[in-house]
């Protein structure tokens, strides 16, 4: 079978924090969204175990120019092959379009399952498998923790609303995994190397029968705009714990003064 | 004239309160644009009773769907069926899980624009603006539709259930839905599994909650120590709750329980979204994080950087003490 990944580049969780003018700073260094290389690594480890017979690991990415450093990223992680959507017309594009772009490019790989990550560290949707799937025609679930996999069926586990479920997925199927599900492992220096030199893929949207009016800004129908800070919230007051007794004198002190140890 | 549909979970013969939320929220949009409130469900069987309490929320009408209960992918069918044939304008969740799996898919199925974690939806020009906070919540961006339909997904707690005065109990319309293959090939073989132990943490006034900073299942008995020091109980992430570090019924969350105590003390919690929505009401809110920058000293009143180990003890003496 072929499993492909869906990997993306975010902002590194380190320079996301950072205000500048009070604006968040998205420049900066960027990195393989942590979340992602849960996906790899299951992919990887299925692979390896071998119940099913894995030819082929391909990780998919849309996303400009620069996201060829996750993508080597995902490669040294134990990935094949990959495959870079990069089109300056894909720019913009909400949810509904990046899942049909990113549908429009797996469908050319005619994958048996699709892995993606819980979430994307800077859009924080959740939901890109869902409508991937759809365009796909494909069974799916979200935020998996557990999966066995059989040939032609994936028994999932994941937590919902009422507690944990357990579902049974024919393939080909699109699974989003929760960061619970391994213990994704480090790249050696080899693999990092290797990583620099293996062919990946670019494509445009033409390639993946796409037009500009089908995505980015003219593809998408949620339209953004003018944020603005949420109502100031009275700072909470910090403690910097030096190892002394005062820490723990100055939080109780804290707690009696609002009647919280009485 | 523009009606918004809203799709209601149930479980266990009960709608989730976050469903009840979005169809009051439906009901005061719907009537700010002209339009009703719908909602549809969709189980095995289905009771009338069970399906016109939703009109003491606000709807009009409900459509009842025969189906699998607690996959997407039935709803999305049944969703979109109901709305080609009806025309809605939009279709509105509740805060959860499954509604951000079937309002993505629905925005897929009908090339509709979808924006989730709403935590504010707004009337302009009889259309519906959506407002979803950015960036870890330092921004809020307000979001609008273009096209037929537009989808909102809830934030957890975003939307406040409420009771139609005077109620009436909503006409129930049965609808055929001609599922996909691919919609109904999966198989819900155990729904709702209580992992753990069944703890309460709804009642306490003061919960002491540990993270995946705890290191291992065996940290949680510092916060045991802690709790009892309070009188208190001991509450969780869902990351440790996936590692089998605590029980689910203990969990705070997206997927979890929501909870307002008068003292909310977290130990190595990062305060990711998911967790923050279920103890934002928390009346004070205390946290022990090793890394300056976790997201949760944003939205806590006291603040403790440092290592949970070196303190939770002492904080645990230190209370005692004062306590008596
Ligand atoms: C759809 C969806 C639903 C979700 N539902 C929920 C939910 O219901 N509830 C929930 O909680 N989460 C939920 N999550 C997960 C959520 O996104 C976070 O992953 C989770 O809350 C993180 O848990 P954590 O804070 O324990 O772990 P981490 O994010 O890993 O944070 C651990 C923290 O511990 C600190 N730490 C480490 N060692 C120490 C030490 N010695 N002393 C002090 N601090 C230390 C670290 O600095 C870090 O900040 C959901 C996610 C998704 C996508
Ligand atoms: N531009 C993208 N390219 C490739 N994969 C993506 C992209 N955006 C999101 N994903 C995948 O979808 C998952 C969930 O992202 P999101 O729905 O944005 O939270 C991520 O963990 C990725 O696996």
């Amino acid at each position: 079978m072929k499993i492909c990944v869906l990997v993306k580049e975010v902002p590194d969780a380190a320079v996301q924090k950072r205000l500048v003018n009070g604006r968040m700073d998205r420049g900066g260094e960027r990195n393989l969204n942590p979340y992602d290389t849960h996906a790899i690594e299951e992919a990887v480890r299925i692979k390896e175990a071998g119940v099913v017979t894995v030819d082929e690991v391909v990780a998919v990415s849309m996303g400009p120019e620069s996201a060829d450093r996750a993508i080597r990223k995902a490669i040294s992680l134990g990935v094949d092959r990959a495959v870079h959507l990069c089109d300056e017309a894909v720019a913009g594009s909400d949810v509904a379009a990046t899942g049909l772009a990113l549908a429009k490019t797996l469908e050319r790989e005619s994958p048996d399952l699709v892995l993606l990550g819980q979430q994307s560290d800077d859009g924080e949707c959740y939901t890109i498998g869902a409508v991937v799937a759809d365009h796909l025609k494909m069974p799916s679930l979200t935020q998996v923790i557990k999966m066995d996999v059989k040939v032609g069926t994936l028994t999932c586990e994941r937590q919902a609303e009422y507690g944990y479920d357990t579902v049974e997925i024919p393939t080909p199927a699109v699974i989003s995994v929760g960061d619970a599900i391994n213990e994704p492992r480090y790249p050696s220096l080899k693999a990092i190397m290797g990583a620099k030199k293996k062919p990946v893929d670019k494509l445009t949207i033409s390639d993946v029968g796409l037009d500009a009016s089908q995505v980015g800004e003219l593809g998408s129908r949620a339209r953004w705009f003018d944020s603005a800070a949420p109502p100031p919230k009275a700072a909470g007051e910090i403690i910097e714990d030096e190892d002394t007794n005062e820490t723990v004198e100055r939080i109780v002190a804290w707690l009696d003064e609002r009647k919280l140890l009485s | 004239m523009t009606d918004i549909l809203v799709y209601a979970l149930h479980y266990e013969g009960a709608f989730n309160k976050n469903s009840l939320g979005a169809v009051s929220e439906a009901s005061r949009l719907a009537a700010q644009i002209g339009g009703e409130a719908h909602a549809l469900v969709l189980g095995q069987g289905v009771s009338d009773d069970l399906a016109a309490q939703l009109g003491t929320y606000g709807a009009a009408k409900v459509f009842r769907a025969e189906g699998p209960e607690g996959l997407a992918q039935p709803v999305v069918d049944a969703m979109a069926k109901v709305i080609g044939d009806h025309g809605h304008g939009y279709a509105l969740f509740g805060g959860g899980l499954l509604g951000f799996e079937i309002g993505a898919g629905l925005a897929a199925r009908m090339n509709a624009g979808v924006v989730m974690e709403v935590t504010q939806v707004n009337v302009e020009d009889a259309k519906l603006v959506a407002e979803r906070p950015i960036l870890g919540d330092s921004s809020i961006s307000q979001v609008r539709y273009d096209g037929e339909l537009g989808i909102i997904i809830g934030r957890l707690n975003a939307f406040e259930a409420s009771r139609e005065d005077p109620a009436g109990p909503a006409t129930v319309e049965d609808v055929e839905v001609a599922y996909q293959a691919f919609s109904t090939s999966a198989t819900m073989i155990k729904r709702g599994e209580q992992r753990g132990a069944d703890i309460n943490i709804e009642d306490a006034s003061v919960l002491i909650a540990g993270g995946r900073g705890l290191g291992k299942a065996e940290g949680f008995e510092l916060l045991d120590d802690l709790a009892a020091a309070f009188g208190g109980a001991v509450a969780a992430t869902r990351a440790v709750v996936d590692a089998g570090w605590f029980p689910y019924a203990g969990q705070i969350g997206q997927t979890g329980k929501t909870v307002a105590p008068k003292l909310y003390l977290a130990a190595g919690i990062s305060g990711a979204i998911q967790h923050k929505v279920g103890m934002q009401a928390s009346e004070n809110i205390v946290a022990i994080n090793k890394d300056a920058n976790a997201p949760i000293f944003e939205f806590s009143d006291l603040g403790i950087v440092g290592d949970l180990n070196k303190i939770v003890p002492k904080l645990t003496e230190a209370v005692k003490a004062k306590k008596g």
